[in-house]
């Protein structure tokens, strides 16, 4: 089998996954999405070991034995996340990742230094009282 | 036990009960009265016990070294002579009386164990500088003297009084001390030594190449530290302290260092003609400057603050004219007439509940309700006026006898422009030494008025301590003029006929029209009605005092003057009175001189820091701000723009990579 057509195949998924991790608006199937990712390097990694072995006289494996480093990690990795995703839901009562926004700077969240002077005079008074 | 050896645990018990005080005070309360009382008590006898074995003869030296520490050794030195061991006695005896007075004085106070280990201190410290044989030992003790003074005076810190007093009594001896040390420095660098003794040795051998310039840095310390003009603006506010501290302050420690450190070193200042003319212009014009200010005082401490620099005057005139037997004669006396005069003090302004003489006018009947005050307070003041046989005419009589000599130039080693200038002060301070004295008799004991307010009987250890001091008082002068040239230089200290009718006619004289100007003055008493009395008069003696001086300034305006038409000092003084009672304005000269361009400096500095440094540094910090402020709106916090962001970095840095690996 020529090599373009696993590394099509592969190109393809990756994209697919990359798609669904920037477009998709619900966290688990961003994780999945990143699950095809993985698996889209999975696939390149088994082929083009294969492709080398062909040339190569002696050779380790390396590509496919990481390939099931890739799976055992990603095995992990999606345990953790659905965790996460769980957690999330539970608490927040959604997973829809565009709602999921505590870290954004809003616009009143700027120190300025009058601010910090008035921090400043408050932990004063704390200390004086 | 050796003498030497008696002659060290002087200032160590004392130093030692001060350090369990501070230590003990907070765990152990009981301990904190005996731990005050007991150190100084044994201190007095081991001096009583050193001036026995020294007994007037040859001065008794010792010295060790404890390490080698550089060019000049530093010796650990004892020098006791017999101004060493009659100066430790009356400190001894005033320090003892001190604590035991404060023991009633300050019953209820809560910080007495902290005020009972200064004081110990202290004492200790004036028994350093007392008996060290070792100028830089001398200077610790002198040191530590100033720091005690500082604590002490500031005891009622609550009072902005008290703690701008202690402050400026710490500063101003402070700008004396400068130039004292430099002086020791130049002192111990000619000698090759700061032992007393070889550096005595080094000036009677003409080795001290700039005597004036050392007497005069050394003259600036000891203005200082002996409060003589123009450095005594300090110790009228000391009164601001506690009355046991004034005395303390007054009478044994303190201001007597001064005095003593030129008696020691007076060869030094004999050495240079123009330093002792010097002295004696001090001395003149401390002398009658500060009794002409007494005469128009109206706080009662402040009015014994101003007779002590006078008295402290006629000290230093003495040394001007190389009479060092005078004056610490003379500092002997006073300083046992002016404890008594400030102990008595503190019961009559604990009686009274006020501390302003036109109140106490205004008091029929104080002088029955603290009896032991009235007379011991008597026997001092006639001992202040120098009249005849109390112990203040020997003393002074032996001070105009010797600057009597000067002027007429039987006297060696002394200019003898410098007795007369002493001379002529001195006559006119016993002058107004005596109207002042009167003035305040007159005005504390025989006011009119309401009844003075009854709170019982003082502590019987306050008045036990005033007829203990009474006793010196009375009578030491005329036992001590004929025993005292044996342990001093050998100068005859017998009140001279002229100088001595001389001086009690003036001081009659003085008594005699303050008297008159009181019987003039007095009947306005009654129509002008003046009182300030503190507001808890039952209370314990000390926050009377501190209420007394708090209320003071509300109630008169100011904290030294009284507007009282029945003051017979208004009438003596007419339109001098106005100066006097400010202190002839000194403090505003000062204030104009050094305070206002170092508060202007201070604006300045802060006006450089907060409008210009800051302008800096908040311009350095403006522009990263923005940036900051620009790239912080990227922050959306969803996190598929990240990845997108990350995405498209990721394509840019390949296309670019593989554009520069292609070489287009």
């Amino acid at each position: 089998m020529h090599l373009v057509y696993p590394a099509v195949l592969s190109a393809l998924l990756f994209c697919t996954g990359l798609y669904g991790v920037l477009a998709r608006r619900n966290a688990i199937l961003v994780l999945m999405s990143v699950e095809l990712m993985l698996n889209a390097v999975n696939l390149n990694l088994v082929a083009f070991d294969v492709w080398l072995s062909k040339t190569a006289t002696e050779t380790l494996h390396s590509g496919q034995a990481l390939t099931l480093f890739t799976i055992a990690i990603a095995a992990a990795e999606i345990g953790i996340g659905l965790a996460i995703v769980l957690a999330v839901y539970r608490d927040r009562g959604t997973s829809d990742i565009d709602r999921l926004r505590d870290s954004a700077e809003g616009p009143g969240d700027d120190p300025g230094p009058g601010d910090a002077a008035a921090a400043q005079d408050t932990e004063k008074a704390e200390a004086t009282t | 036990m050796t003498t030497t050896t008696l002659a060290v645990l002087v200032p160590l018990l004392p130093f030692l009960g001060a350090a369990a005080g501070l230590l003990l005070g907070r765990t152990a309360p009981g301990y904190v009265r005996p731990l005050a009382v007991l150190p100084t008590l044994a201190s007095l006898v081991l001096a009583v016990l050193v001036a026995a074995g020294q007994g007037g003869g040859r001065s008794i030296d010792a010295a060790t070294e404890l390490t080698p520490t550089g060019s000049v050794p530093i010796e650990l030195a004892l020098h006791i002579d017999g101004f060493a061991a009659l100066v430790a006695v009356l400190v001894g005896v005033v320090a003892t009386c001190v604590q035991i007075y404060s023991t009633g004085y300050l019953r209820h106070d809560p910080r007495y164990p902290s005020y009972a280990a200064l004081v110990s201190l202290f004492t200790s410290a004036m028994f350093l500088v007392v008996y060290s044989g070792d100028l830089i030992v001398l200077l610790v003790g002198w040191e530590v003297m100033g720091i005690c003074s500082y604590f002490l005076v500031g005891h009622y810190w609550e009072t902005p009084e008290a703690r701008a007093a202690s402050i400026k009594a710490f500063l101003v001896t402070k700008l004396g001390d400068v130039p004292f040390l430099i002086g020791l420095f130049a002192l111990g660098t000619a000698a090759g030594s700061f032992r007393i003794t070889k550096v005595l040795g080094t000036v009677a051998s003409g080795g001290l190449h700039h005597p004036t310039v050392v007497a005069l840095l050394l003259l600036a310390g000891v203005a200082g530290k002996s409060a003589q003009f123009p450095l005594h603006t300090w110790l009228p506010d000391a009164m601001a302290g506690p009355t046991p501290v004034s005395a303390l302050i007054h009478a044994a420690t303190m201001v007597a260092a001064g005095v003593y450190f030129v008696a020691r070193l007076l060869p030094v200042f004999q050495a240079s003609a123009a330093a002792m003319t010097v002295l004696a212009v001090m001395a003149a014009v401390t002398m009658a400057g500060s009794a002409l200010a007494a005469l128009a005082q109206d706080d009662i401490k402040r009015v014994l603050a101003y007779s002590t620099i006078g008295q402290l005057g006629y000290m230093t005139g003495a040394l001007a004219v190389g009479d060092r037997g005078a004056a610490v004669f003379h500092l002997l006396s006073h300083g046992a007439f002016k404890a008594l005069l400030f102990l008595a003090a503190g019961v009559i302004i604990h009686a009274a509940g006020t501390n302003s003489l036109a109140a106490m006018s205004r008091m029929s009947n104080l002088r029955d309700r603290v009896p032991d005050a009235y007379w011991t307070m008597t026997v001092a003041l006639l001992a202040l006026a120098a009249i005849p046989p109390f112990s203040g005419f020997f003393s002074k009589e032996s001070v105009l006898g010797a600057a009597e000599r000067a002027a007429t130039g039987h006297s060696g080693g002394a200019p003898g422009a410098a007795g007369w200038i002493v001379l002529v002060a001195s006559l006119l301070t016993a002058l107004l030494t005596a109207a002042y004295a009167m003035r305040l008799w007159l005005l504390a004991f025989c006011g009119r008025g309401a009844e003075a307010p009854d709170h019982g009987r003082q502590p019987l250890v306050m008045n036990a301590v005033l007829w203990v001091l009474a006793v010196p008082s009375l009578a030491f002068g005329g036992f001590a003029f004929r025993l005292l040239p044996d342990w001093f230089d050998g100068r005859d200290l017998t009140p001279a006929l002229t100088t001595s009718v001389l001086g009690t006619g003036l001081a009659l004289a003085g008594g005699t029209v303050c008297y008159g100007a009181w019987r003039h003055t007095t009947a306005l008493t009654a129509r002008v009605p003046l009182g300030a009395v503190a507001a808890h008069p039952e209370a314990d003696a000390a926050l009377v005092e501190a209420e007394a001086i708090a209320t003071h300034k509300p109630a008169y305006g100011d904290i030294a003057y009284a507007v009282d038409p029945a003051d017979p000092g208004r009438l003596l003084l007419g339109p001098l009175h106005r100066h006097a009672a400010t202190g002839f304005h000194l403090d505003a000269v000062y204030a104009a001189l050094f305070v206002r361009p170092v508060l202007a400096a201070a604006d300045l500095v802060r006006f450089l820091d907060r409008e210009v440094v800051e302008t800096y540094v908040r311009g350095a910090g403006a522009v990263p701000r923005l940036l900051g402020a620009a790239v912080r709106r990227a922050q959306t916090g969803n996190v598929q723009t990240y990845v997108s962001a990350l995405l498209a970095g990721t394509v840019v840095l390949a296309v670019a990579a593989v554009l520069v690996a292609t070489g287009v």
